[in-house]
């Protein structure tokens, strides 16, 4: 993709204007939760500013308000100095309001045109869609985004997710949304597909539209945002210009305290090895994987999102079918053809997508850690409530699980929790291997740290890890070596003594040293 | 979106204590309560209702039915569907009815009526576990497919003349007023209360009503239980099959028709979440009653059985709709 | 992938090409122009219903409750033209279809204000609408005699050389096809199937949305209602009893997913159309009608294996992956 590089100026220093969006004191309680108290906002145009806080501090309900999907029980919205209401999320829409959310958001079946036009498609004298005028308009909009290349007519699912981003985008084009709230876009991209999305919200910034960025990601709001908003706890703990402010301000703003050390050095014993991995290939997905893994161990694997990690380490959990190689612990090559043969063996596998893979919502937490140990706590087939109580307490109180009783449906519990269980579900099957996918995303700054701190007394107690992760940061501070991996293949190995993050950049993107 | 999370010490309770209120609230009890009012309307409605063998004939209603739902509701839990255990209860039925013309003797048609249901079963299981198809489709199409067969054997044609020996299953009784099928359907109830409550197997179908992924990601075998639950959904329809035959001494392809919408209802009437992970053993069973109470109440006063559908399928839309028409109205009240 | 979509249309239309033309070989008259005719006469109704029930599977949804909202449609105008044979056709055209809509607006609104799923409430109505036929007709027929001439004949009545019966067919396919490619209703129907979330966003609202796809089927099946007593001469309790199935078999045939958001007009006309030449070649191959149920059946899973082959999530291709930027 190339977005029209000439067209993109930066714009610091730009003259701020009147706030296009300003709330205040908007408030908003669901039974038992006050989501925001007292909560203000100001957008200005042809700014970028970045909200800011833990998971649970109140943006995502903002964001819904903002977008007409919930109601404030009290405050005021205006947009452009009148006073609005938002009773839907079409009002939002014609106020200008429009929200591009992770990957959402859009119409895998519909064509590219409808993605953009839907709700306002272009209308005959009849009152019928003007399919034509509404190609051809899709077509100038995507012109204008510098992204002609994408086929009005193409259906969403067929597009890579940068193209699906620059469609999203397209469709606020098409509305003339004058706020746009980007809520976490980037939680999917790898590195190229933030560039360009950068370059995107940089021309949304040169059109003059004001820009709510919501990012876990320090990096990003210090590459692209101009102003930043904290949230803590349903309120708003301070706001500001960028230049200016340091990350260690930003923090202490969010957590209400400072942070010292998310990565806790670990000097565990590296003992032999214990996994070996070797020819594991698959027909589409990857190719050629050989690795070992040693007692005490975190290897983590670096590479962009979609290099294949995912997959290998889903062959390696029996959740995929391999076509070739061997798979071998302790020095035996072993059979692993399910999930169930992986546990037996003490490979586990901890997913990325912690609410569609992790946890069962709707079973309690001491049902949620016992099910892959059921065969050890029951006899003989017949269930044993006690030992799986027992089991749960031992492993949620190592962990510091927060929650009313062990019965509580896991589904009530936090983001954060809810990841305390599903590894706490793993330690419990007692494993040899245990596979981290991605284990901090999009948990907030307090429980990464605890998961890094975890992952630390795993290694030093004799466990092998495996650490998936697309954060440099991460990758950098936890692994003892590092497998680059990209498109399907084993790009290098490194031993992480003094590595730097550009090293693994430039392998995983495959440019030349 | 937060939830408050009380900040304790370390220690968590296994479970917090349970007012007696909200187990007086639960699903079961309402069950309970609907089921005795219905009892007291019938008994005052008909001097005929409150005799033992008028109660041992109102088991009649429900028992074949209520067995199929005892493993439907199973199915239902772990998020899929069956809709041809009607058409099942056709083509095992008559099978039986064929094999009595070649001179079969009683074990043997009993044992190729739960072959057959089984084997059914395995067909719709394979379908749904193999390639991965909705059970919704499959099980709508083999329901025209196994009633379909049933109708290309037999046409027009009834098959009759089944041995002596075979009325026992649907109209013996065991013990003084209970009859064989009541009986039968008692044992398989608890077995079925065991299997979904007490036992890893019933975990697991829990878990994938719940999240399949997550599950199948915790080394459960979804494919295998699934598969499983098919066929004992089959090999219930079966059982259902010798039953119904016995009772009735006769086959038509039209054996049946329409009990697959009684025996869900059955379940959803019982609390088992549609949308698959909540449900439980009493409450189907509680729910067979209800349905038994009012055809046979309605049958005392001479109600046609077309006219007691609309109550059933009333009775089906009210339980679900009124717990949310309540809870609403209190939110709003508060 | 849209040229896959259109493909599926295509190998639709090629089966049922072969279909005729294996029958023709034996028997030459079955694929005259006058004989398809006839079988596109027949199976109107069945596409009409077909057309309204794929709304409601478009939205994530189903009704169960169409052939019992067509009985008891049937019942009341045929007990009305019978009782008072002086109101003129059209207007009982117009009650069948209020009656319908008012059917499938009960449907519709159980799922919208309470959010039962739509299985649940149209089972429940299915058996409450047969039910309450029997109430309103005692269990009793309205057959021939009964009914008044236009009652009968209307529909029979030929216009440009085609029964009335067809037109409607004809005029129903071309509405649904121009409310669903043209109108922001038909674009919601799939909006909110393909990403009810997302839909949410595009200022649509899903309940309402819902609401309005099973008052369409409800109104196409009270018209239907009108057209199957006139056409079969017989209101009974009976009619279209467990015709349901047929009715989605054809949409299921016609490449419409049960997961929603994905399905054309023309892959359900198509599919009733394959439907309606099996029940009509069975008894010109002299096979026995009682085929029909288990061959309809098999069709079923058939195209469902079929879909569900091109629908197959396939990985990521990664080692071949170029992704297109």
């Amino acid at each position: 993709m190339d977005a029209k590089a000439k067209s993109i100026r930066t714009d610091e220093g730009a003259a701020v204007s009147q706030p296009l969006l300003t709330l205040s004191g908007i408030a908003k309680s669901f039974p038992g939760v006050r989501a925001l108290r007292d909560v203000s906002l100001s957008l200005y145009p042809g700014q970028v500013t970045a909200l800011i806080g833990e998971n649970g501090a109140g943006k995502s309900t903002l964001v819904k308000i903002l977008t007409g999907i919930y109601q404030p029980d009290a405050g005021d919205i205006s947009v452009a100095g009148t006073s609005v209401s938002l009773p839907s999320a079409h009002a939002a829409f014609e106020h200008g309001i429009t929200a591009i959310h992770q990957e959402t958001v859009l119409f895998d079946e519909l064509s590219v045109a409808e993605n953009i036009f839907l709700g306002h498609a272009p209308r005959t004298r009849f009152g019928t869609i003007d399919w034509k005028t509404m190609r051809a308009q899709a077509r100038e909009v995507l012109e204008t985004l510098g992204a002609g290349h994408i086929d009005a007519d193409a259906r969403l699912k067929d597009l890579g997710i940068a193209n699906k981003h620059l469609v999203a985008v397209g469709r606020a084009m098409s509305i003339d949304a004058q706020i746009v709230i980007m809520d976490e876009p980037t939680a999917a991209l790898s590195a190229k597909e933030i560039e360009e999305l950068f370059l995107l919200i940089e021309f949304l910034k040169n059109e003059g539209k004001a820009v709510l960025f919501i990012s876990h990601k320090f990096d990003e709001i210090y590459r692209i945002a101009d102003r930043y908003t904290v949230f803590r706890d349903g309120e708003m703990v301070g706001e500001g210009l960028i230049p200016g402010t340091s990350q260690g301000d930003l923090v202490k703003l969010m957590v209400g305290r400072s942070v010292d050390q998310i990565f806790p050095k670990h000097k565990a014993e590296i003992g032999p090895t214990v996994l070996e991995v070797s020819d594991l290939s698959h027909p589409t997905e990857f190719d050629g994987i050989g690795f070992e893994l040693r007692r005490g161990e975190i290897l983590g694997f670096y590479g962009l999102v979609g290099a294949g990690r995912s997959e290998v380490m889903q062959a390696v959990a029996g959740i995929t079918r391999t076509s070739r190689g061997t798979i071998a612990l302790d020095g035996n090559v072993i059979s692993v053809r399910s999930t169930a043969d992986a546990v037996e063996r003490g490979i586990v596998y901890v997913p990325e997508e912690r609410g569609k893979q992790g946890v069962v919502i709707g079973l309690p937490i001491f049902q949620n850690v016992s099910l892959p140990s059921l065969k050890r706590t029951s006899g003989s087939g017949f269930l044993r409530l006690a030992n799986e109580f027992a089991l749960a307490r031992e492993y949620t109180e190592r962990l510091d699980l927060r929650a009313s009783s062990l019965s509580q449906d896991v589904g009530t519990l936090s983001g954060g929790n809810q990841q305390k269980v599903v590894i706490a579900k793993w330690l419990a099957t007692a494993p040899r291997v245990i596979i981290l996918d991605e284990p901090t995303k999009g948990i907030d700054i307090g429980s990464k740290a605890a998961v890094h701190g975890f992952m630390a007394e795993l290694v030093a107690e004799g466990l092998s890890v495996i650490m998936v992760s697309s954060e440099l940061p991460e990758i950098l501070g936890m692994s003892d070596r590092v497998v680059v991996m990209r498109e399907g293949r084993i790009a290098a190995v490194y031993d992480n003594n003094g590595l730097n993050a550009e090293t693994l950049v430039r392998a995983a993107a495959g440019i030349a040293e | 979106m937060s939830t408050i999370q009380p900040t304790q010490a370390r220690h968590i309770p296994d479970r917090l204590d349970r007012p007696l209120r909200s187990a007086l609230l639960g699903w079961e009890a309402l069950l309970v309560a609907v089921a005795v009012a219905i009892f007291i309307i019938n008994s005052f409605a008909s001097p005929y209702f409150l005799d033992v063998w008028s109660l041992s004939d109102l088991t009649f209603n429900f028992t074949e039915k209520a067995l199929i739902a005892l493993a439907m509701a199973l199915l239902i839990i772990a998020g899929e569907i069956d809709l041809s255990v009607a058409a099942i209860i056709a083509l095992a039925s008559t099978l039986m009815g064929m094999a009595v013309q070649f001179g079969f003797s009683t074990p043997a048609l009993v044992g190729i009526g739960i072959c057959v249901g089984l084997a059914c079963g395995v067909f719709n299981g394979l379908l749904v576990t193999r390639l991965g198809l909705p059970s919704i489709v499959v099980t709508i199409s083999t329901m025209s497919l196994f009633r379909g067969i049933a109708f290309i054997i037999l046409g027009d044609q009834a098959y009759k003349g089944y041995p002596a020996s075979f009325a026992f299953f649907g109209q013996g009784y065991v013990w003084w007023v209970v009859s064989f099928e009541l009986a039968l359907f008692l044992a398989a109830a608890v077995v079925y209360y065991v299997l979904l409550h007490r036992t890893n197997f019933g975990r697991y179908v829990f878990a994938i009503g719940n999240n399949p992924v997550a599950a199948q990601f915790s080394g459960v075998r979804v494919d295998r239980i699934k598969l499983v639950l098919f066929c004992l959904t089959g090999l219930m329809s079966g059982i259902a099959a010798v039953l119904i035959t016995s009772r009735l001494g006769s086959t038509r392809p039209s054996i049946a028709q329409g009990y697959e919408l009684e025996v869900i209802t059955m379940v959803v009437l019982g609390g088992v979440s549609i949308l698959g992970g909540s449900g439980s053993i009493a409450g189907v069973v509680l729910a067979a009653l209800i349905m038994g109470l009012v055809t046979f109440g309605l049958g005392l006063l001479n109600v046609p059985g077309i006219v007691m559908s609309i109550f059933v399928g009333l009775l089906l839309i009210l339980v679900i709709a009124l717990p949310l028409v309540w809870r609403r109205f209190m939110r709003k009240a508060a | 992938m849209n040229r896959l979509i259109r493909n599926r249309e295509i190998w639709l239309a090629g089966a049922i090409a072969l279909l005729i033309g294996l029958i023709s070989t034996r028997f030459g008259a079955f694929a005259s122009p006058g004989n398809l005719a006839t079988i596109f006469n027949d199976t109107s109704i069945l596409m009409i219903l077909a057309l309204g029930q794929m709304v409601v599977i478009l939205t994530r949804s189903i009704d169960l409750s169409m052939a019992s909202n067509l009985a008891f449609t049937g019942m009341v105008v045929a007990m009305l033209n019978a009782a008072f044979p002086a109101i003129p056709v059209p207007v009982l055209m117009l009650v069948a279809a209020g009656v319908g809509l008012l059917l499938g607006a009960v449907n519709g609104l159980l799922v919208w204000k309470l959010d039962i799923p739509s299985i649940v409430v149209t089972l429940g109505t299915l058996t409450i609408y047969r039910g309450a036929t029997f109430v309103i007709s005692g269990g009793a027929w309205v057959n021939a005699d009964r009914m008044s001439p236009t009652f009968i004949g209307l529909q029979r009545m030929q216009f440009i050389g085609v029964p009335l019966l067809s037109w409607f067919a004809i005029v129903g396919i071309a509405l649904f096809f121009l409310m669903l490619t043209r109108t922001a209703l038909g674009r919601s129907f799939y909006a909110i199937g393909v990403n009810p979330t997302a839909a949410v966003y595009a200022g649509i609202n899903v309940g309402r949305t819902k609401f309005l796809a099973f008052c369409i089927s409800g109104l196409v099946a009270g018209i239907c209602g009108y057209l199957w007593v006139s056409r079969y001469v017989i209101a009974s309790v009976e009619i279209a009893n467990g015709y349901e199935l047929n009715i989605i078999a054809a949409c299921v045939i016609g490449g419409i997913s049960i997961a929603g958001g994905i399905g054309s007009v023309g892959g359900t006309v198509l599919g009733a159309l394959f439907l309606g030449i099996i029940s009509t070649a069975l008894p010109v191959i002299n096979v026995s009608p009682f085929w029909q149920m288990a061959i309809s059946g098999s069709a079923i899973i058939l195209a469902v294996v079929l879909n569900a082959r091109g629908e197959r999530r396939q990985g990521r291709i990664i080692l071949k992956k170029a992704e297109a930027a």
